[in-house]
């Protein structure tokens, strides 16, 4: 049975009412333009929906332009569907991108997160991709001290953590990598970032188009219901003390259904039966008809007495912003009608013939014979007003006067007991990172890596971001951001494909927020075209404030890169005692933005270190080099923490650590700077003893910074990690400081 | 030799079974949809990992009142060897084809982790290749792993030598330490008294070459293959 709907007679539109759904006066006379008349409730709605940042990204699209988005690999490009799709090689290729949803998982951890999980696999599997892992990328405030904005922030870090676990645990997609850091600057406003890969054959990439005149509009998945009414809109609005209120604008996800639609779509996709599909994330059934009817060139008509329901009495304007999730619209060919009743009748879900496309450009929607809304579909899908706004610097950081000293013994533990530091152990055993039978990196290393069985290829995978940096200086944070996803890939014996990137950010009408979005977006594409990468789709996330402050500059980057041969995987842990340790690239001492400073002194200042994109891609052009031929036995960048939590790391991330005996040498360096700063282009290596001559010959003959610093030791109850520095001497039991970095997330959220 | 991989709505490790059956092992495998109701001609029956119904009962309470597991008991009742993973002995544990109930881990979290199991016996279709007290190293991936069942119950399945695996540590030492869920007596993996029907929460497909971190699976696979009378290709 299905529900019928419910036709009550239209508020009057108002100034009011029309400032309720955040269209301003210049706006509002832009859609009597179009429409040639006022618009109705449900049209006025749609028009909100589909005019929000969120879906037409009218504050950041002229900046988005200048992303590289075309390159040799690129099958898709950004922009044009759900996601991009990218060639890896023998006629397969790769779909991802990563999205926000950072709004929903303020109010509401657990659900905020696990819908957006779902969102970001549907925009996936729409593409004909079959989803095959997930990242995610989560900051929030501190979870460690007292007060009650820590005990809030450890009740989203674990609702957060859950959510995203619960939905990809259960649909069976692992979570196989990310970052996790903790700043005040994300207290009350946490980001969840969240990003799928899938895999597909170059013929099998599907279309959102509204292609074919008479061929039938189905809607299948879940029934729509009231929940997540006008998210898109209120994603695109600043978190206030009210916005708990908008607990009904949060979606409820269900993951088992999405597994049996993602099933489901795959097996209709694979039938020759489909002539377009478009998942309903954002704005709905509302935007999935527009779009599909813009891209297509055509118009869409759909009748909403057809629509599933979930309960009686629903309007047309609420069924038509329903954020309802695991709902798609496919548009089927003509004559294979019966296919998608097979299908979805095998896989027991709701499917229904609710509409047809039509060759007038409208988007026509009937309840029964009473037309509730017509609007050109290309105006509203595409000509959303677009606007360029002020931006105005904000003051250039000043240099450090001098670097505060520190009982160095305790700030190494220190360093790695602080959170964004320390292990996430805690976070990632809770996600299941090994269904699907191709995590052959585990998380914690310097990039995720997965053996798509499938296709036969190796990917890698990491998200970077230090919002420190953008903070200090938001083009120079960007643009490290780049380097360092792609120096993570190079870690683990990778060349990168392609990006995705995820702009979270302030209320861009603040002009200084505007201009950290904009120095950003210009940062990331330099980046990218230092590496060669192009940007294949992401998301903008704006209006990110808490009732304190915007959330400091995060433009997370998300990278994809191929391992050509799995004797090239490497990973970050030392491997054997007696192995040489080696540092590639410069001792440096740029301090500002670091990690020492912010943990050890509460100091997020200073100018954040420089990147140099020539000296960085030569970096990982040696380092591939190396271990192509062999001669690593582990790489883990240089970052937060310096040299001397890298040296660390390398000790304590395998599954037995082992120790290290580390000679600066002589050296006039005040320890604090040598130990902790976080210059780029560095890596820290371990070659066999007897490789190290080779290495560093093959190293000098590139032109690449290296020396020795010293020696893998044994592992065991008594390792040490030892550093000497002109005459002083530094010593700490492996064990203790394991224990700093493993125990330091799982008792902050045992408090 | 053919075995079948049943595909409830919600199992999520059906495709990685079919991959080390008949991609690593080289077995002709067939899927088998849970609304089919015959199993005819097969030496083995998988009930794989997931989430079957979305597990949002008690996990395989609603998956036991699938229309093949008719067929399925009738097969078990006959001698065929079945074995279920991670979800699949949650149903087989609903279906009262093993004894005992899984339940919510202690820490109350999901936990998916590397974890040693101790072989406690070999005199079974399962585990034939391994020897007793020998260490495997396979992956959990559960939030209701706590195997719980009456103490006159689990003394039966100890007297009966039926526990066939429990969580220890590199060594094979079994403890409190090296129990990641709250198990009852430490218990990963039980049969039958038959010794036909095997269920573990411990995922074998995860742990079928050195590039997923270990090969230790593959003596589950193999041990199989031995007692059908194949001789393993990997």
């Amino acid at each position: 049975m299905n529900f019928h709907l419910s036709l009550p007679p239209d508020p009057e539109i108002t100034p009011a009412l029309i400032a309720k759904h955040g269209i301003t006066p210049e706006e509002y006379e832009r859609i009597r333009g179009i429409l040639g008349r006022d618009p109705n409730f449900t049209e006025l709605g749609i028009f909100s929906v589909m005019w929000s940042e969120h879906c037409s990204y009218k504050n950041s699209k002229p900046e988005l332009k200048k992303f590289p988005t075309t390159g040799p690999g690129v099958l898709v490009k950004a922009g044009e569907e759900n996601a991009g799709v990218i060639d890896i090689g023998d006629g397969w290729a790769v779909a991802f991108k990563m999205e926000s949803h950072n709004h929903p998982s303020a109010i509401e951890p657990f659900q905020g997160a696990a819908t957006g999980v779902g969102g970001i696999i549907r925009d996936i599997f729409t593409m004909g991709a079959r989803p095959v892992f997930n990242l995610n990328s989560l900051r929030f405030g501190k979870i460690t001290g007292e007060g009650g904005g820590v005990k809030n922030n450890r009740r989203l870090f674990a609702g957060v953590v859950a959510g995203i676990a619960h939905y990809g645990n259960c649909i069976g997609i692992p979570t196989i990598g990310g970052e996790v850091y903790f700043d005040e600057s994300y207290e009350g406003n946490p980001l969840v970032n969240v990003f799928c890969l899938g895999v597909l054959k170059h013929e099998q990439i599907a279309r959102g188009a509204a292609k074919g005149i008479g061929n039938p509009v189905f809607y299948v998945g879940a029934e729509t219901g009231r929940d997540g009414l006008a998210g898109a809109a209120f994603a695109s609005r600043e978190l206030t003390e009210e916005s708990k209120q908008d607990r009904p604008a949060v979606q409820v996800g269900d993951p088992f259904k999405e597994k049996l639609l993602l099933e489901a779509c795959l097996e209709l996709l694979a039938s020759d039966a489909v002539a377009g599909i478009q998942d309903m994330g954002a704005a709905g059934l509302t935007c999935s008809t527009c779009e599909t009817a813009s891209r297509g060139g055509t118009g869409v008509e759909i009748d909403l007495e057809k629509v599933p329901k979930r309960e009686p009495g629903m309007t047309p304007y609420e069924i038509m912003l329903s954020e309802s999730q695991e709902r798609m619209l496919i548009i089927v060919k003509k004559g294979f009608e019966q296919a998608v009743v097979d299908i979805f009748e095998k896989w027991d879900l709701p499917y229904a013939e609710v509409g047809v496309v039509r060759d007038d450009g409208m988007m026509r929607v009937t309840a029964g014979h009473v037309m509730v809304a017509e609007i050109p579909a290309r105006q509203l899908a595409d000509e959303a007003p677009i606007y360029h706004r002020e931006a105005k610097a904000k003051p250039a950081a000043q240099p450090l006067a001098s670097i505060p000293s520190t009982d160095l013994r305790e700030a190494l533990p220190r360093l790695l007991a602080d959170p964004s530091i320390a292990s996430k152990q805690w976070v990632y055993r809770q996600y299941d990172h090994m269904v699907r039978a191709g995590t052959t990196v585990l998380p914690g290393s310097d990039a995720a890596v997965f053996i798509v069985r499938e296709a036969d290829k190796i990917l890698a995978a990491t998200s970077d971001c230090n919002a420190i940096y953008c903070a200090l200086d938001p083009r120079e944070g960007a643009r490290v951001a780049v380097a360092e996803a792609a120096r993570n890939l190079a870690c683990s014996g990778a060349v990168p494909l392609a990006v995705t990137d995820n702009l979270n950010f302030g209320n861009p009408h603040k002009p200084d927020n505007f201009w950290q979005l904009r120095e950003c977006v210009e940062g990331l594409a330099e980046g990218c075209r230092a590496f060669d990468v192009p940007v294949t789709g992401g998301n903008v996330s704006l209006y990110n404030e808490s009732p304190a402050a915007a959330v400091d500059p995060t433009p997370t980057v998300g990278m994809v890169g191929l391992i050509f041969d799995a004797k090239h995987i490497t990973t970050s842990a030392f491997k054997t005692a007696g192995d040489a340790v080696l540092l590639l690239g410069d001792l440096g001492n740029e301090m500002g933005g670091s990690h020492y400073l912010k943990v050890l002194h509460n100091r997020k200042e200073g100018i954040p270190p420089r990147i140099n994109f020539v000296k960085e891609h030569g970096l990982h052009e040696s380092l591939r080099a190396m271990i192509g031929l062999g001669l690593v036995k582990s790489a883990h960048d240089c970052s937060e923490g310096g040299l001397a939590v890298a040296l660390a790391e390398s000790c304590i991330c395998g599954t037995e650590t082992l120790g290290a005996a580390i000679d600066f040498g002589a050296t006039d360096m005040q320890p604090e700077v040598l130990f902790f700063n976080e210059s780029q282009s560095r890596v820290v290596i371990s070659v066999a003893e007897a490789n190290v001559a080779t290495v560093l010959a093959l190293l000098k003959e590139r032109e690449t910074p290296a020396r020795r610093l010293g020696t893998v030791t044994v592992g065991g109850p008594e390792a040490e990690l030892v550093f000497k520095a002109g005459s002083a001497d530094f010593r700490w039991p492996v064990a203790d400081l394991r224990k700093a970095w493993y125990d330091s997330i799982p008792t902050s959220m045992a408090e | 030799m053919k075995a079948a991989v049943i595909r409830f709505p919600g199992s999520n490790c059906d495709q990685d079974c079919f991959f080390a059956l008949n991609r690593v092992f080289g077995l002709a495998t067939d899927y088998v949809w849970h609304k089919d109701t015959a199993l005819a001609g097969y030496d083995l029956v998988v009930l794989p990992g997931g989430f079957s119904y979305g597990d949002y009962l008690r996990c395989g309470a609603i998956a036991r009142f699938s229309p093949i597991m008719k067929a399925v008991r009738e097969y078990a009742d006959a001698g065929g060897l079945l074995i279920g993973i991670c979800n699949g002995f949650q149903i087989l544990a609903e279906s009262r084809l093993l004894p005992g109930a899984l339940v919510r881990n202690r820490s109350l979290h999901f936990i998916c982790e590397h974890r040693f199991l101790r072989v406690e016996a070999v005199d079974n279709p399962f585990l034939n290749r391994a020897v007793t007290g020998q260490v495997l190293n396979i992956p959990i991936a559960h939030g209701e792993g706590n195997y719980t069942a009456d103490e006159a119950t689990l003394d039966e399945l100890d007297r009966n030598r039926q526990v066939l695996l429990r969580y220890s540590d590199a060594l094979g030492c079994v403890s409190d330490a090296s129990n990641p869920n709250g198990s009852a007596r430490n218990i990963a993996g039980i049969c039958n008294a038959a010794r036909n029907v095997f269920g573990l929460m411990p995922h074998p497909e995860r742990a079928c070459g050195a590039s997923l971190g270990s090969a230790d699976g593959n003596i589950i696979f193999r041990s199989i293959l031995n007692s059908l009378g194949v001789s393993a290709a990997a």
